[in-house]
């Protein structure tokens, strides 16, 4: 019996070295895909090893979970289109909550009598895999922008409630680890799942649907410290591996985030931004040079190098494809098209490059905010299509300005500037673009699809 | 008490092996490495699948953990399989 389980657990050491390796290969975009069908055969070897333990022995729940979960997932994989990969992510990380919550509540079940620290382990576990569940949730429906309001929540007394359902949660803690076989430690351990389901709500109401980049990336993360806590519990390295894997990449992205939107994770958890009154930014001088596309066409026909800047704008208008067919009626006109992508140019890390690698732009085209920046001063058109305040001068020249700090793509220092918009509407953070009213600027107003259909028949017609 | 410190020794090392290994994908795969982060997340399966097989006497814990199943899975499958068909439309210029 003790050989069947060395040799099972041996199996997880290989699981955990699969999803190791697997995110190595996640480093280049030639390798990822391999990476991650091998982390995909360490999971389904872990799943046949655990399979194999002799304290299974009831096959009804496995099978019909296993089934169910099977099908819903590859329905969510199959049907979920790229733009609405950040609602599926969002709520992936709360299912990931829910089962780790779901194992400690079976695991105290199973077994009431357990260690103190068994018992403050299981509540953590239930503690952090509630919050991911709910505030997954309210993250998800902030989205999807339905059933609540993408503007943050805020009410009086916001931060006193939150303290104080926290203390309540830590005191269930403390009376239900202290004796888990107690009479009452079920209704106990019921209370902290029910407010630390209420407490995942209200940590991610407050906070605006330009902020859900930070907030699914931070529950990202949480998703994988739940495993981690679970792994805990029924003491197992493989899921502290594994979870601990999930933690640090969620971190990871949620600094990255924050960084590109110069904001710090405490101002964005506790902040309830975007109902802010941004501050006074300099006055902006110049004129507006609205062009038509026959202009713009000019403009692009000459030029031999191009940036295109893309904004979650152009998501919106569906016009992917169509800036592809622009770029190939350029690149046959000799003119070498890159695109500048800012961290936050979707709606989540990296959603932009997995719109535009969708529409059939090749990955080599796409080129990060740091690498494109000092190539600035050579390039002949700079093309900004749905996107604000990622390319406006005054984070870099105007101290006073609220954007001041935050990391932008240079587009002004190219020669020439196009601004494709719909109006003079302003960004997200509601603050004036002087880049717009600068000399090289050249603003070509209307809908983003529109506007680049008439530019590629432009082409079109020129050759 | 001693397994758990051993176990927290794995944490602690296995956080600052996430850190380096993850810092070193490019913005270009972030929204691929977010979806196989939810499949590996599901690693829980593990003790939903113990708790889930549990025999007689034990059938609230197993329910339990059957539901656990599910939730994992849908992870697992929805999370692998997204991650796939990204990762299938990164595409080189080909020339």
């Amino acid at each position: 019996m003790e050989d069947v389980r060395t040799l099972l657990n041996l199996v997880y050491i290989l699981s955990a070295v699969t999803f190791i390796l697997g995110f190595k290969l996640m480093g280049r975009p030639t390798t990822a895909r391999q990476g991650n069908l091998l982390s995909a055969v360490g999971m389904a070897a872990a799943v046949v090893a655990t399979l194999m333990f002799p304290e299974v022995v009831r096959y009804t729940y496995i099978i019909a979970g296993l089934v169910i979960g099977a099908v819903i997932g590859a329905l969510f994989a199959y049907r979920t289109p790229m733009t609405g990969m950040p609602q599926m992510v969002g709520l992936l990380n709360g299912f990931g909550g829910a089962a780790s919550l779901l194992v400690a509540w079976a695991e105290f079940v199973a077994r009431p009598s357990q260690p103190l620290y068994q018992g403050i382990i299981i509540w953590l576990t239930v503690l952090i895999g509630t919050v991911t569940l709910s505030g997954s949730l309210i993250a998800w429906a902030k989205l999807e922008e339905r059933f609540i309001p993408t503007k943050p929540v805020l009410y009086p007394g916001q931060r006193i409630v939150s303290v104080l359902l926290l203390a309540a949660i830590l005191g269930g803690g403390i009376w239900f680890a202290a004796d888990t076989t107690a009479p009452t430690a079920t209704q106990v351990l019921g209370a902290v799942t029910a407010l630390a389901f209420v407490l995942g709500i209200l940590l991610v109401i407050p906070i605006g649907g330009a902020d859900m980049p930070v907030v699914i990336s931070l529950l990202n993360s949480y998703s994988g410290m739940a495993a981690c806590a679970s792994g805990f519990i029924i003491q197992n390295n493989l899921l502290i591996v594994a979870g601990a894997l999930v933690g640090a990449s969620g971190i990871i992205l949620t600094l990255i985030m924050c960084k590109a939107m110069n904001r710090s994770v405490a101002n964005v958890v506790l902040g309830g931004f975007g109902a802010d009154v941004p501050g006074k930014a300099q006055d902006v001088i110049g004129e507006i040079k609205p062009v038509k596309p026959d202009e713009a066409y000019l403009i692009l026909e000459a030029a031999s190098s191009v940036v295109i800047v893309p904004g979650y704008g152009l998501a919106v208008s569906q016009a992917q494809h169509a800036v592809r067919e622009l770029m190939e009626a350029m690149e046959k006109n000799g003119t070498e098209v890159r695109f500048a992508i800012h961290p936050v140019a979707g709606r989540m890390p990296g959603h932009m490059n997995v719109l535009l690698a969708e529409a059939n732009v090749p990955y080599d085209a796409l080129v990060e905010m740091d690498a494109i920046n000092p190539t600035m001063d050579t390039v002949d058109v700079c093309m900004i299509i749905g996107a604000n305040d990622v390319v406006n001068p005054a984070a870099l020249e105007d101290k006073s300005s609220p954007l001041w700090g935050m990391p932008i793509i240079e587009a002004h220092r190219a020669r020439t500037v196009i601004v494709m918009k719909r109006s003079m509407g302003k960004g997200f953070a509601g603050v004036e673009n002087p880049l717009f009213f600068r000399n090289n600027t050249r603003m070509l107003f209307g809908d983003a699809k529109a506007s680049l259909q008439a530019l590629i028949n432009e082409f079109k017609g020129g050759n | 008490m001693e397994v758990l410190i051993f176990l927290l020794f794995i944490l602690v090392l296995a956080i600052f092996l996430g850190f380096e290994v993850i810092s070193k994908v490019p913005s270009l795969l972030h929204t691929p490495l977010m979806s196989g982060s939810n499949a590996i997340s599901g690693v829980t399966i593990v003790g939903a699948l113990i708790a889930a097989g549990l025999g007689e006497g034990e059938d609230t814990a197993a329910l339990i953990g059957g539901v656990a199943v599910a939730f994992a899975t849908i992870n697992v499958v929805g999370g692998y399989l997204v991650t796939n068909r990204m990762l299938g439309m990164f595409k080189k210029k080909d020339k």
